[in-house]
């Protein structure tokens, strides 16, 4: 069905257009030589030289992507072996867990902020690293349960037994069927693990320690210090990282269905 | 089932069924420990007496929630949820007809614009607000626009008001009201919407009895993840409300922060939380949706 | 070496209070074709499952060439099943789905890709080794299925309802190529399905099961012909059950003489008239509520429901029968 009205098409632009105000606002002053006015003074790459000699944003940058692949290991792991351990028992206690293990992402960041800040103190864990990697896993771990326990739920049981049925010990029923079914809902989870653990200020200030800075509440420092045009550079050079992250994995997708539909 | 543990041939089964809970065991104690005990200890935490510096004593009151019914914290309550109802609702006024209008695109089209969704989706919040602060602050680029166009003589006070944290929050968290209902709405049998029109039902009719239900659980999954961040992001309301739109989200971090009072904080957490599952379990029960639906 | 290939010996299962089966005892012959017959629900995937090592006997066991094969895991064992819904693994291309189980005992590729297109030509499908499962009809599925589990030269082949998501044509021309493969090969079959004619054209044996046991094992001959129970009667030759003073019988629709017939002695009221597969249908009522079916081919029947009848048949064509209340 066609629909003739260009309402639809209307709205869609000036709501998009609307949402990326700030996104092109913030590459074209990355460039411009003005540090506080918004008169426009020439071009420059006078943010970038002085992000590239900040040495301490490079520490924080490490610092997250060291945090968040120790998360996305961290919470792989827990996350698919419980999502299989719950597929293959049938514990009663299972249900509560899975409920109690999604309350992280059913709560307000600050919530868990507090909550680890607290419970940190009381078990005399010293911040940093490893009270991040905890506090962040805790709400990676729902999303990656979630989705591979929904790629487990959703697979037909058959197949794992044909498997059996046709001489495969049990390792190599996870290798040759169930790992490459649950692959996809891994992946997302990760990949939504990584931007979540990446991008989160809420709860990393309260979990971090001294010396041990990341790259978002480093941004959020200096945003509130004052006016920052470093930090519209380095967030150009954030999104554009972002959109080249996005447009691979499209890649990705792409090639897949069109193996799909060349029926 | 049988409990023969003698013959060696059954090994090999044994093995499977035996150790299938050695998987459970990780994400028990993780649970255990990180999620189920701390919820307790807050819990715990806000019945206890603030100790001088920092820590507390264990001693059981109830002060720190008379305190809350402080009118000064109370307020902070209500505007918080004020806050966080608000953009509820004009972010499912917004995205609803943006996933739903997307959805019904063509395939290249649709392609298009779900890559312009994702691209504000996947950068950090910060960054985003960042760039409204560049366009909102007295020298920024509207107080410009609007005085080199001659409407006005002298720079407007633009950021720092509630209005502008309302702004704030809104837009941090419209796309995924937007990747929500697309999704839902991706999924469509439309077979069913046309099947209610050929029985006589007009747009609106076919639109309230068919597609609305069938999108809903998508709709429930975006008003939770809008509805509760807004209620804690508290560095919306600190870099776009300066110091004076003060949320239950701020009022925890600077209790943390500079009051140093743990079980204050607590009893405001509690709170927070009855808040939040209050407002689902109702949102849940009016639109009898149980499902969460799609995130990426 | 015997001639009972498989032997199951008193095997029991329950799933929860539920007991699915009741101490069945079962022997298959080297070779043959049997067909466990039964509507769904009454023990027979259960009873495969156990066979193929999927599921574990609470009691009894399982004997494969004379060895107790009860508590091997499925891998370990010389049988495979081909699954109702056919579960291919949508990972892989056929090829590769056929070759699994040469793959899992490291046969070289080279090897295993020649025998895999071997056994496509053997299901007709020769040139579809790159296809992946989502691109295949139902049939082509299924026979791929077949292929699959037949690269591994099992002694025995368990097939669960393999015919029944295909259309009736395709399930004819299956029926005729799956018996065609059995013979070719060799190999000991052992086939599930809910449908009696089925059976009776495929089976060497068909075992006819109910409510966890089985009412009767025999050739199709004695099954249709013989019934033990009221069950088999009703449930693979659609015969009437009559009970009267002298016992119970199974009576054949075809049999049952009616109207102006000679023998007719029972008087019976036309309750309903059909036409059914190019057959007249009548059904009677007897004066004891009993009910029975009478059919004829091509006979144009003047009795109208409502008009008072009488029905009878020849002392042999009543089979005696145990009543178990079908």
């Amino acid at each position: 069905m066609k629909s003739k009205s260009r309402l639809p098409g209307i709205y869609l632009a000036v709501v998009t257009a609307i949402s990326y105000v700030p996104i092109a606002v913030t590459i074209i002053y990355s460039f411009n030589h003005s540090k506080i006015s918004s008169v426009w003074e020439g071009f420059s790459l006078e943010w970038y030289e002085r992000l590239f000699s900040d040495a301490d944003i490079f520490v924080s940058l490490r610092n997250s992507l060291i945090l968040s692949v120790l998360v996305c290991a961290v919470s792989a792991v827990i996350g698919t072996l419980g999502a299989l351990g719950v597929k293959r028992t049938n514990f009663r206690l299972n249900k509560v867990m899975a409920y109690f293990s999604s309350v992280p992402i059913m709560i307000p960041e600050i919530i868990l902020g507090m909550v680890y800040l607290a419970l940190f103190s009381f078990m005399n864990l010293p911040f940093g690293i490893v009270t991040l990697v905890i506090a962040h896993a805790s709400f990676c771990i729902p999303y990656i349960y979630m989705m591979v326990s929904g790629r487990l739920f959703a697979m037909d049981p058959s197949i794992e037994e044909a498997a059996r049925d046709l001489g495969a010990s049990p390792f190599e029923v996870f290798r040759d069927i169930t790992f490459p079914a649950i692959l996809p809902g891994l992946l997302s989870g990760l990949l939504l693990s990584f931007a979540m653990s990446f991008d989160d200020v809420v709860i990393s200030i309260f979990v971090t320690g001294p010396g041990f800075n990341t790259l978002p509440l480093k941004i959020y420092t200096r945003m509130k210090t004052g006016v920052t045009p470093e930090i519209n550079a380095l967030a150009t050079l954030m999104i554009l990282a972002t959109t080249i992250l996005i447009l691979l994995s499209w890649k990705l997708n792409k090639t897949g269905d069109k193996a799909e539909e060349e029926k | 089932m049988s409990m023969d543990f003698s013959g060696t041939v059954s090994k090999g089964r044994k093995r499977k069924r035996g150790r299938s809970w050695t998987l459970l065991v990780p994400i028990y104690i993780f649970t255990l420990l990180f999620v189920f005990l701390p919820l307790i200890y807050m819990v715990y935490l806000s019945f206890m007496t603030k100790a001088e510096v920092w820590g507390f004593e264990n001693r059981f009151t109830l002060e720190n929630y008379k305190k809350i019914l402080d009118p000064l914290y109370l307020r902070t309550f209500l505007n918080s949820l004020k806050l966080a109802l608000i953009s509820t609702l004009v972010n499912t006024a917004v995205g609803y007809p943006y996933g739903y209008f997307m959805a019904k695109l063509e395939k290249k089209k649709r392609d298009i614009m779900l890559l312009l969704v994702m691209i504000p989706f996947w950068t950090s919040e910060l960054i985003r607000l960042n760039g409204w602060i560049i366009v909102f602050r007295s020298k920024g680029v509207l107080n410009l626009i609007l005085e080199k166009a001659g409407l006005i003589d002298k720079p407007l006070k633009l950021l720092y008001n509630y209005q502008m944290v309302v702004f704030g929050m809104i837009y941090a968290l419209l796309p995924f009201m937007i990747l929500c209902v697309y999704s839902s709405v991706e999924k469509m049998d439309w077979k069913l919407v046309e099947a209610a029109r050929d029985l006589g039902g007009n747009a609106a009719q076919a639109f309230l009895t068919v597609t609305l239900p069938m999108t809903m659980p998508g709709l429930l999954s975006g008003v939770v993840l809008t509805f509760i961040p807004s209620m804690g992001l508290f560095f919306v309301a600190d870099l776009l409300g300066g110091n004076k739109i003060v949320l239950v989200g701020n009022v925890i971090q600077q209790q943390l922060t500079k009051g140093r009072n743990l079980p204050f904080a607590a009893a405001l957490s509690v709170v927070l939380m009855i808040l939040t599952s209050l407002f689902i379990a109702a949102y849940r029960r009016i639109t009898k949706t149980d499902q969460l639906e799609g995130l990426i | 070496m015997s001639e009972d290939l498989l032997v199951l010996q008193h095997i029991r299962k329950s799933f929860g209070s539920d007991d699915v089966l009741k101490g069945i005892d079962f022997s298959v012959r080297r070779g043959e074709f049997v067909t466990l017959l039964g509507s769904s629900g009454c023990g027979k995937t259960t009873t495969i499952r156990i066979i193929a090592g999927l599921e574990e006997p609470d009691e009894g066991r399982v004997l494969l060439d004379g060895k107790d094969i009860t508590k091997l895991p499925p891998n370990a064992r010389s049988v495979n099943t081909v699954f109702q819904n056919y579960a291919l693994f949508p990972n892989m291309n056929v090829e590769d789905n056929i070759a699994y189980a040469l793959r899992l005992r490291k046969v070289r590729k080279p090897e295993r890709l020649k025998k895999a297109s071997e056994m496509l030509e053997l299901v007709q499908l020769a040139g579809f080794e790159k296809r992946m499962p989502d691109e295949l009809s139902g049939g082509q599925r299924q026979r791929i299925a077949i292929a699959r589990s037949l690269v591994a030269e099992p002694q025995v082949l368990l097939l669960d309802e393999p015919l029944g998501a295909l259309d009736l044509k395709l399930r004819r021309q299956m029926q005729l190529e799956l018996k065609r493969l059995q013979k070719k090969l060799g190999t000991t079959f052992i086939y599930i399905t809910h449908d009696q004619e089925e059976a009776i054209n495929m089976s060497d044996r068909i075992a006819v099961m109910n409510n966890g046991v089985f009412e009767q094992i025999g050739t199709p001959d004695e099954i249709y012909y013989h019934p033990r129970t009221s069950y088999v009667a009703n449930f693979v030759g659609n015969a009437n059950i009559y009970r009267g003073n002298d016992g119970v019988f199974a009576v054949r629709t075809e049999k049952v003489k009616i109207g102006d017939e000679p023998g007719c002695v029972i008087p019976a009221v036309v309750k309903e008239k059909s036409f059914a597969g190019g057959q007249l249908r009548i059904l009677v009522a007897l004066e004891d509520g009993q009910e029975l079916t009478v059919s004829r081919f091509g006979i144009n029947s003047e009795l109208v429901p409502g008009q008072k009848t009488k029905v009878g048949w020849s002392a042999e064509d009543a089979v005696p029968v145990i009543d178990d209340g079908v």
